[in-house]
């Protein structure tokens, strides 16, 4: 079925739905990962935007149960070259058309994805409409220009959980906050989810914490009351500027508690200690970028996803930790003084290389320090 | 952590000769070696032996030795140079045997040489699959389950532990080499003592077989401070049992879910760091199950590979001039990606595109050998295709394969169309398997029978079932609808086909059309390619590399340059006749061009070459080279000029219609190479300038064919123009060889005219390389082969300049090249070869386009003949260009051709008018028999000085075999002859000739003589089917035993005199630099 991909600056890219009729809106970024999608795809920080894979090829190995990073699709399309119907992988249990289909979540393809990474990376990121009703074209571009802006969008809350939720080998399990006891087990820890991907649970349940997710809403007076050992903040979609209350929250938590972030969470934690974020023309979006630990000066290469950055250029309390070496834009800062550490990257990776992982020992060993647990 | 300062002189080992395994992907890591070493102001000194190397070119390193490849004489260059460092890592299998070899000799130690980028340590780490196999464990990384065997006794015990089939790899060798799989006992038994005797350490491992595994490779690269990244993953379409080299293979990995993708990149690092590679590129190889996802490492190579070049040309990293950088200290984040400019060396390629590299193989030349591909490396070359899916990859990939398949579909004549045979032909791998793929499917087999008895991964099948549907949607559309251009589903329907990698030459079969019909339909539809680039990073930064590629798509990111263009064509994959000396000279005219100020553009597919590198010319089109991409190239680049003649017979092919497109081609003209390759008008041209060839004629019956052989006599040499199961060119030296030959060989008929021409015996040939400008004629170099007439020249040995021409004969040849030069109009090189007989001279053949052996007469008079050659074309003169000044002199230089015998077991030997060799050598000196001595070493033959001779030679050899044995008992070797060869030598006065069996006289024969190693060279002739049939068995001895063997009465003459000469004067070393200057040591 023919479909169009209408950008907000009026540029058209035909193609063809693999998912019946579609309609769906939402920012426009590109990934260049080359594996993944299905990691991708689940990922609640993609909340709200249109997915181009720069890799031509999607859904050779199809779907599985076991690579989500959350308990349904979040991206609002996808964006592909050519999507295979047929996939060949022994884990593979169904289809990424039929995956997409099922969760009614729209997908194109025979788009020229080259074309629209180039239009993106000249034009920067922008708001675009996918659809099958092709024929008045005018009107989608005037719809994509309606979208919402994704600057000044709070999208974390959107996406964060409603309730708190005990990790387990088994995923989340919903608790009631009033009647809560921690299990038996490591340091305890409250995971803020700002749209957290579930291998950071996994990563982190791998350093023995025994770990509270709790909505992007919860005070840190709340936090206190559960008498945490220490306080994770979750990866997220958008903006981070407009979560205020996240934010005052974590400007709390961090005179209490070991606390860490990644991604979004980095962002929280430097806004909370005085910095700004500002957009990024086109983000960063896939898993081949280079980042340089300045404490080891030793290379990762890194799987990034973000549209914003931090700046923390005056705060002399913090000090930089990590570094993109493509675009010298900072990757990483621990706090001085107080045992703070955060990244703008995903060392959990899902996906992409696995080199950051020493994050979460990192972690762990910060908890035990100032923990004694 | 910025260069090592310590460091001022390093030396690089470069791969030798193009061989099976190893071919000019090592001149194109060497070259990009030297330039980065040369760059950051190191001295460097190189040792070659392969003239046709562009980093043999004495610009490039500043110590240049066309030396054999061998460690006693590598131990006198760095005697000599005293190096601080040697790099091992970038000349291959040979590159890195050679190291290791020096270094235990303790050579590295005396002269205090430091092994950069790999040391002992580590090469022996990764090279013997013991120590690897305990390296894996340590890591808890699988391996398949496996024994070493050092001895039969060995074999047999590890035979009976781990179940069959078992793979045999010997340790230490090149491609596989003596490799295989065994079945039962028996085959074990054959294969592994073939395997015992090839290994530089008889060692070999038997292992379980993963056959019918996915397999993968990851190419890794790694700096002194530990920062590793991975450049590329491959996939192998073929499933493990059958060698990489000659397996079908896609970048990136398509089938690997991210986590199991990043379970191999973590065993690939945990790999480079527990093998202890401290700096540059490496290789991984995974196998994994496809029923559970099991994965176990089948080998690394600690160096750069084949695969490297592979994988550095389908994401534009170029892994050898970094791995150079990072051997000298700098680390990954120090140095740029010359591509983006603004990003470092320190990422992960990420690609928006498909890579699919297919092999090419020669089982044609080499009849007697199974067409089945097994863990030994067969294929002589390769192709590489990019496509924005796989379908269009696959297909392009096929049709710059040129084996006269426009892409995947009809003209598959040679595929069986049975169902049965078909399943049969899925069943043992083998180079038609595509074919079979795509006939089993228009049989109506489905894709899981395929699978099943293929194990082709159902992802490649199904994408290859979609180009055949395409097939059969396409002419169904083309019986029904016609090509009515307002019939938009026509637009669409070529749109996709397109898309799917459709040549017009495909759709023209498809629907009865001209593809010239074809081509104009499509541009009135607004069908055109459009051209992306390879950067990289999919688009994420700016690229400022002009690399390019062909696809359908709608965006346009290239665009065509303004100012003086020229564009060059290349030769394709490589193949027996035709590889490196064409790129070559492609390289050298690109060079000159950017010299000159002209932008040069090159178009090639073939990943292995230095042509293909980006910064080789100003722009790059990786596209195969038929009419319809290549003219998509002219039209949409608009070059001032076209050149043709340096990429052999591919571009030169294309010629003609090409001109008659209108596309500007400089150079000769296709007229002019029209009047040459023509066998009529090439007699007019003779006729005219009163020269001679070879009496001939043109059959077009067999009753004609007799008539001209009775008419002119044999011996004769017959050349069909269509073959039957890959037979070429034969000597007849009778009605009853004639008879068979027609027989068993050729067809002969209207359409395929078989050519006869007079054999001429015992003479000797000659090759001439010439530059001419329409007005005068520059001869580079008159060259005598050491083999008679009759032996193809791509096979003979030869000799610059004549040692035994006549000079007057010599000014004679001189004369006639210019008199044919002017009368063609050849404006840039040409080749004549000559046939010399009672002092006549015989015009074999005359070609207008660069030879096989430009770079060896450019080396060997340091006049460079393709850079020439590209300023005549654009109009300059000779009288002002003077080659004649550049010239030097005073040395001797020798050819000798290498073969791929050893890999084509039952092949016999003996050198015949069809061309076998794979590649070839130089040997330098001031006089002939040192310079032929280190041909024959670099080739691989090491000439005793002392021991024994077994000579076996014809009758008619038998007069002139005398003059050899006499000064080769004078020299003080024992001869043993056969009785017949013994008898005639003893009654000539040579007493001292033993006697010895032949194969079927009994026991102890030759051939025990040859196996208890008492045999040192074999000098055997042959005529005639009977001699050649009871002779074989020595000569595969001779082979297998790595004994030197010589099959002309002319290369043993010459081979004696290298002995004698050797002997009194022993073997110097020197670099090209010194001969230039004229200097001695």
């Amino acid at each position: 079925m023919k479909a169009i991909l209408a950008l907000e600056d009026g540029t058209l890219f035909p193609g063809e739905s693999f998912t019946g009729p579609i309609q769906a809106g939402g920012e426009v970024i590109f990934n260049t990962g080359m594996t993944g999608y299905q990691e991708v795809l689940t990922d609640p920080s993609y909340a709200g935007q249109l997915v181009c894979m720069t890799y031509p090829l999607i859904g050779n190995y199809g779907v599985n149960p076991e690579d989500v990073e959350s308990d349904r699709i979040q991206v609002a399309g996808l964006i592909v070259k050519e999507c295979c119907k047929q996939p060949s992988n022994w884990r593979s249990s169904q289809s990424l058309p039929e995956y997409l289909a099922e969760a009614g979540i729209p997908g194109i393809e025979g788009v020229d994805t080259r074309a629209l990474t180039r239009h993106l990376r000249l034009h920067g990121a922008m708001r675009g409409i996918l659809s099958t009703e092709v024929k008045d074209t005018a009107a989608l571009v005037e719809q994509a220009r309606s979208i919402a802006p994704m600057q000044g969008l709070n999208l974390a809350d959107r996406v964060s959980c409603t309730k708190p939720y005990l990790w387990t080998d088994d995923g989340p399990v919903t608790v009631d906050p009033a009647s809560f006891t921690w299990p038996e087990g490591g340091p305890r820890l409250i995971v803020y989810d700002f749209g957290i991907k579930w291998n950071i649970h996994r990563l982190l349940a791998d350093q023995g914490f025994v770990q509270l997710g709790v909505p992007s809403s919860f005070t840190a007076e709340q936090v206190r009351e559960l008498h945490p050992d220490a306080v994770f903040l979750s990866n997220g979609p958008g903006d981070p500027a407009p979560l205020t209350n996240a934010i005052e929250a974590v400007r709390e938590l961090c005179e209490d508690f070991p606390l860490a972030g990644i991604c979004l969470g980095h962002q929280i934690l430097g806004l909370a200690q005085g910095g700004s974020t500002y957009k990024l023309p086109f983000g960063h979006h896939g898993c081949n970028h280079p980042v340089m630990d300045l404490v080891t000066e030793k290379i990762e290469i890194s799987s990034q996803n973000h549209g914003f950055c931090v700046d923390i250029s005056n705060q002399n309390h913090l000090k930089i930790t990590h570094r993109n070496l493509n675009d010298d834009t900072l990757e990483g800062f621990e706090h001085r003084e107080k045992p703070v550490i955060a990244i703008q990257f995903h060392p959990e990776a899902a996906p992409g290389p696995h080199d950051s992982r020493y994050f979460f020992v990192r972690f762990r060993e910060l908890v035990r320090r100032e923990t004694g647990k | 952590m910025p260069k090592r300062t310590d460091l001022k002189k390093i030396m690089l080992i470069g791969s030798g000769p193009i061989v099976i395994g190893q071919a000019c992907e090592f001149d194109y890591s060497g070259t990009q070696a030297l330039k980065a070493l040369k760059e950051e102001g190191y001295e460097v000194v190189l040792v070659n032996s392969n003239p046709a190397t562009i980093m043999t070119d004495p610009e490039l390193a500043d110590r240049t030795y066309v030396e054999p490849i061998e460690p006693e004489t590598v131990a006198r260059i760095i005697a000599k140079e005293r190096p601080d460092a040697l790099l091992p890592t970038l000349g291959g299998q040979t590159g890195l045997n050679t190291a290791l070899a020096v270094s235990e000799m303790g050579v590295l130690e005396k002269y205090g040489v430091e092994l950069i980028g790999a040391d002992e340590k580590v090469i022996q780490k990764a090279e013997s699959r013991q120590l690897f196999r305990e390296a894996m464990e340590n890591i808890g990384l699988k391996v398949p389950v496996s024994g070493i065997a050092r001895n039969m006794d060995d074999v047999r015990t590890w035979g009976e532990k781990i179940p069959f089939p078992i793979i045999v790899r010997p340790a230490y060798t090149l491609g596989g080499t003596g490799g295989g799989v065994a079945y039962n006992m028996e085959d074990l038994e054959a294969i592994a003592s073939k395997g015992l005797a090839l290994s530089m350490k008889s060692e070999i491992m038997l292992e379980q077989s993963v056959l019918g595994w996915k397999e993968f490779e990851l190419e890794v690269m790694r700096d002194k401070k530990d920062n590793c990244v991975i450049i590329c993953s491959i996939e192998n379409m073929d499933a493990m049992g059958v060698h990489t080299g000659d397996s079908i293979t896609v970048a990136p990995a398509q089938t690997l879910t991210d986590r199991e993708y990043q379970q191999m990149r973590g065993a690939a690092l945990a790999i480079m760091r527990e093998i202890g590679v401290e700096t540059g590129g490496s290789n991984v190889q995974f196998a994994v199950n496809p029923e559970n996802g099991e994965l176990v490492i089948i080998e690394m190579n600690p160096r750069v590979s084949r695969s490297s070049a592979l994988a550095s040309k389908a994401t534009g990293f170029p892994i050898a001039k970094i791995a150079a950088k990072l051997a000298v200290g700098y680390t990954l984040d120090e140095l740029p990606n010359d591509i983006t400019r603004e990003t470092m060396a320190s990422f992960e390629p990420t690609i928006d595109y498909c890579v699919i590299k297919i092999p090419r193989f020669t089982f044609e030349k080499f009849p007697g050998t199974d067409d089945y591909l097994t863990t030994a490396m067969k294929s002589v070359g390769e192709t590489m295709a990019i496509g924005r899916t796989f379908k269009e990859a696959l297909q392009k990939g096929l049709r710059s394969l040129e084996v006269g398949m426009p892409g995947l579909g009809k003209k598959f004549e040679t595929c069986p169309q049975d169902r049965e045979e078909l399943l049969t032909l899925l069943r043992k791998p083998n180079s038609r398997r595509l074919y079979a793929v795509r006939n089993a499917m228009r049989c109506g087999v489905s894709e899981e029978e395929i699978y099943e008895t293929s194990f082709i991964d159902p992802w490649f099948l199904r994408q290859i079932r979609q180009v055949v549907d395409m097939e059969e949607k396409l002419q169904e559309f083309g019986l029904k609808q016609g090509l009515d251009e307002k019939n938009p589903e026509l637009a669409d329907l070529l749109r996709r086909a397109k898309e799917y990698g459709y040549s017009d030459q495909q759709l023209a079969t498809l629907w009865k059309k001209s593809p010239a019909s074809i081509r104009s339909l499509r541009k009135r539809l607004g069908i055109k390619p459009t051209y992306y680039l390879v950067d990289t990073c999919a688009a994420e930064f700016e690229a400022h590399t002009p690399y390019y590629y062909s696809t359908y798509e709608s965006g346009d990111e290239v665009s065509p340059t303004s100012g003086k263009k020229v564009m060059i064509l290349g030769g394709g994959p490589n193949r027996i006749g035709q590889g490196i000396e064409f790129d070559y000279c492609c390289c050298h005219s690109s060079f000159q061009l950017r010299e000159l100020g002209i932008q040069s553009i090159m178009v090639n597919s073939n990943p292995e070459t230095v042509s293909t590198d980006y910064d080789t010319s100003d722009r790059l089109y990786f596209e195969p080279l038929t009419f319809e991409d290549v003219l998509n190239i002219v039209e949409f680049e608009q070059p001032d000029g076209v050149i043709v003649q340096f990429g052999g017979q591919t571009p030169l092919n294309l010629a003609v219609s090409l001109m008659e497109a209108g596309v500007p081609m400089i150079g000769t003209s296709p007229d002019a190479i029209d009047r040459a390759e023509d066998r009529e008008r090439f007699k007019r041209l003779l006729k005219k300038l009163h020269l001679r060839q070879p009496l001939n004629g043109t059959a077009m019956s067999l009753v004609q064919a007799q008539e001209i052989a009775e008419k002119i006599g044999f011996p004769l040499v017959l050349r069909p123009s269509y073959v039957l199961g890959g037979r070429g060119m034969d000597i007849v030296y009778s009605m009853d060889e004639f008879e068979r030959y027609f027989r068993e060989s050729a067809l002969v008929s209207p359409e395929h005219p078989v050519l006869i021409d007079k054999f001429l015996e015992h003479a000797v040939e000659v090759d001439v390389d010439a530059l001419a400008d329409g007005e005068d004629c520059y001869i580079g170099g008159v060259m005598e082969h050491i083999e008679e007439a009759g032996i193809h020249s791509g096979d003979s040995a030869c000799v610059l300049p004549p040692h035994s021409i006549a000079p007057d004969l010599v000014e004679e040849i001189k004369r006639q090249t210019k008199a044919m030069a002017l009368e063609l109009g050849v404006v840039g090189l040409m080749n004549v070869q000559y046939a010399i007989k009672d002092d006549e001279i015989y015009i074999i053949e005359v070609n207008p386009r660069a030879s096989r052996t430009v770079p060896f007469v450019s080396k060997a008079t340091g006049v460079p003949l393709a850079k020439l050659a590209t300023r005549i074309m654009l109009g300059e003169k000779l009288c002002d260009l003077d080659p004649w000044s550049m010239r030097k002199s005073g040395w001797v230089a020798v050819k000798e051709a290498v073969f791929p015998f050893n890999r084509f077991p039952n092949v016999d030997v003996i050198l015949g008018p069809e061309m076998r060799s794979t590649g070839e050598v130089m040997g330098l000196d001031y006089a002939f028999g040192p310079a032929f001595m280190k041909a024959q070493l670099a080739a691989g033959q090491v000439l005793p000085e002392q021991g024994t001779v077994f000579v076996a030679v014809n009758d008619w050899d038998k007069p002139l075999a005398l003059p050899v044995v006499r000064k080769l008992h004078e020299l003080g070797f024992r001869i043993l002859a056969t009785r017949g060869t013994a008898t005639y030598l003893y009654d000539n006065g040579l007493p001292q000739v033993e006697p010895v069996l032949k194969v079927y006289e009994g026991r102890p024969n030759v051939l025990d003589f040859i196996k208890n190693r008492q045999i040192s060279l074999v000098i055997n002739t042959v005529s005639g089917r009977k001699t050649v049939h009871d002779s074989k068995d020595i000569r595969q001895a001779a082979l297998l035993y790595n004994v030197p063997y010589v099959t002309t009465i002319s290369g043993a003459k010459a081979t004696v005199q290298a002995i004698d000469e050797v002997r009194t004067q022993g073997l110097q070393v020197r670099c090209l630099q010194e001969y230039h200057a004229g200097q001695d040591n």
